[in-house]
């Protein structure tokens, strides 16, 4: 709405206040000069669609295609033709009882890194309400640095804080009284190790949810909360019926993308298991990985890649119809 | 505050309220209290790991293999960036993430800003396809296409060369690009423009002179964002160069010794790659927030 309404300030009213029944039509009479015909626009657009299509829309293509081919370092060479299998790929990895475990660790880590950093994120935009403008520009500085921080980098630093003999992680945790944890070696265990990582991911990706809420809390109306105080309604009350309601559409599309990109997670696992994650580490995007470049089925890689975005785009559809409805992309 | 409030409230309305007030403001000050402590512990939480980079790169490196460290500086030291200079060639890598982004930057603006000027200033069949394919890419996971773009390259003898890394760069800012520099521009007046065509401009002069420098603050926070983006990919800088072009991130990545990995030395490397961008992003930080999620709120 916003955008349109910018757009085209003042100019329009006729048709809006006819009912604007189909979508489409609306848009294209609120942009009534198509001077030119349509060679303009798509000669404008040819660049950036050529690129998207040879580098982007191609491989998507090429990676289909792969899924259903036997397609290993002979063909990689070129010294022989790719065969068809059909469905092989897939029958081989979805019979596999490891992708199965893949699958479910990688679900458990990124629903368990999203609802981390949302209600994280939540909660520290709410407290940064509350705090003294002091505090809050402390807090800002704080979240912008980490926020900024690249990821190779922050994955460097969060393998030196959780060091097992150096570390200062274990250091302080050995100052509590009757904890010695010198020496512990955090990524000895799957479940342990991939806490780590999970904490290294939200603490790259609540910066973005709380300052993104932050600004949504701005336009939550005074008026509305006092309203209900005066009916009534308690803290959670305000916040349950006033402050959710109002934030829904931002908390959709916060926690689609965090589902997308946590899904996508690789430097985090990769780099700070040095390059090669160890079985009880492997998530989608590794094993997808290590499929293909260190057993060299790039066949197989490319059918779990596959799977892996077919799973997200139930995910993708929520994100691209709140963009709709919010009429972004009139 | 409350204190100046108070005489002029008091002067309105003489009984109860100027009892009830100090007592209240007494309660709320020490809930914002409560609240402000809560505050500084998220700040030292949020900012540890920055601050334990940074302690650790200037303190002495025997200071660092401490098994019980100091969570104050210990001293300071500049050893560390001088050892993480010589372990592995840094300028090199450094100078080809460099050429890389810029390169990727200065085409992914010109095409994307093109390509945002059709989207949002003409109206035409297929306009609204154009742009939910272009929201769509946006989500396609990237690490999902790394094997194809692997062969594809291959295939196009583009494999351990720069321009193939900056030509797959380009596909991944473009979306982006597009889709923010469309939001800059659809908040330029249309009537700006028509304006300029009525006193005589062309169309592509009334751009140039009217919309373009308009559009200047936007360009150049696309670019800075677009910039620390192809600075910081890893996977396929990773995938798609040979060791010996190794770009900055895959060299921190890399960051081993003879003797395992140095920690202080490679917290030096990570601040001097950290440091460029976490002050380049402080620019535009707050141009781009709204970025991804524009107009959510308002509609």
């Amino acid at each position: 709405m916003s955008a349109a309404n910018t757009t085209t300030p003042a100019k329009v009213p006729p048709p809006r206040q006819a009912p604007p029944p189909p979508p489409d039509v609306p848009g294209r009479s609120r942009k009534p000069r198509a001077a030119g015909g349509a060679a303009v626009p798509w000669g404008l657009l040819a660049p950036c669609l050529l690129v998207l299509v040879v580098v982007l829309g191609y491989p998507l293509v090429r990676l289909v295609t792969l899924s259903f081919q036997k397609f290993g370092q002979s063909q990689l060479w070129g010294f022989q033709p790719a065969e068809n299998v059909g469905f092989d790929n897939f029958a081989t990895v979805l019979g596999d009882d490891e992708f199965w475990a893949v699958v479910v660790r990688t679900l458990v880590f990124a629903v368990g890194s999203v609802i981390f950093t949302m209600v994280a994120g939540m909660l520290i935009a709410l407290l940064l309400q509350r705090v003294s403008g002091w505090v809050k520009t402390l807090v800002n500085i704080a979240l912008v640095a980490s926020w900024g921080m690249p990821v190779i980098v922050a994955t460097t630093v969060f393998k030196w804080l959780f060091d097992s003999d150096y570390g200062v992680f274990n250091a302080l945790l050995s100052r509590l009284p009757g904890v010695d944890l010198i020496g512990h070696n955090w990524f000895a265990s799957g479940p342990q190790g991939l806490a780590v990582i999970m904490l290294l991911v939200v603490w790259g990706a609540v910066p973005f949810v709380v300052i993104t809420l932050g600004a949504g809390l701005t336009q939550v109306p005074k008026e509305m909360e006092e309203a209900a105080r005066l009916d009534g309604a308690g803290a959670w009350g305000v916040f349950r019926y006033v402050t959710l309601p109002i934030l829904k559409p931002i908390i959709v599309m916060l926690t689609t993308l965090s589902v997308i990109w946590d899904m996508g997670v690789f430097p985090q696992v990769f780099v700070m298991r040095n390059g090669h994650p160890e079985a009880e580490f492997q998530v989608l995007t590794t094993y997808s990985y290590d499929k293909a470049f260190v057993v060299n089925d790039y066949g197989q890689g490319s059918a779990i890649a596959l799977v892996t975005v077919v799973l997200l785009l139930g995910v993708v559809a929520v994100y691209m119809r709140q963009m709709l409805k919010i009429g972004e992309v009139e | 505050m409350s204190a100046t409030a108070v005489p002029s409230k008091a002067a309105e309305r003489p009984a109860p309220r100027p009892a009830a007030r100090p007592g209240g403001s007494r309660r709320k000050r020490r809930t914002r209290a409560g609240w402000n402590v809560l505050g500084l512990l998220v700040f030292v939480v949020v900012g540890f790991p920055v601050y334990w980079m940074l302690n650790t790169a200037v303190k002495p490196a025997k200071d660092a293999i401490d098994p019980d460290p100091s969570l104050l500086p210990t001293g300071l030291t500049l050893s560390n960036f001088r050892r993480a200079l010589d372990i592995a060639d840094f300028w090199g890598p450094v100078g080809r993430s460099l050429v890389v982004s810029l390169s990727v930057v200065l085409i992914g603006i010109a095409v994307g800003m093109l390509a945002a000027l059709a989207i949002s200033r003409f109206a035409f069949r297929g306009r609204k396809v154009v742009i939910v394919a272009i929201l769509a890419v946006q989500m396609i996971p990237l690490v999902a296409m790394i094997i194809p773009v692997f062969l594809l390259l291959n295939d196009l003898g583009q494999y351990d060369k720069l321009s193939g890394l900056i030509l797959t760069y380009l596909t991944f800012i473009l979306p982006f690009t597009v889709w923010t520099l469309r939001g800059f521009i659809v908040n330029i007046p249309r009537e700006l423009e028509e304006a300029a065509m009525v006193d005589g401009c062309s169309r592509t002069g009334a751009f140039v002179r009217v919309v373009f420098p308009l559009l200047a603050p936007g360009l150049v926070a696309t670019s800075v964002y677009g910039f620390i983006q192809a600075w910081n990919e890893y996977l396929y800088a990773l995938m798609l160069m040979s060791q010996q072009k190794q770009t900055a991130t895959v060299w921190l990545a890399n960051f081993t010794t003879k003797h395992g990995t140095e920690y202080a030395p490679m917290m030096a490397g990570a601040t001097m790659m950290a440091i460029p961008i976490v002050v380049l992003f402080l620019l535009v930080q707050r141009k781009m927030a709204a970025g991804l999620t524009a107009g959510a709120v308002k509609g």
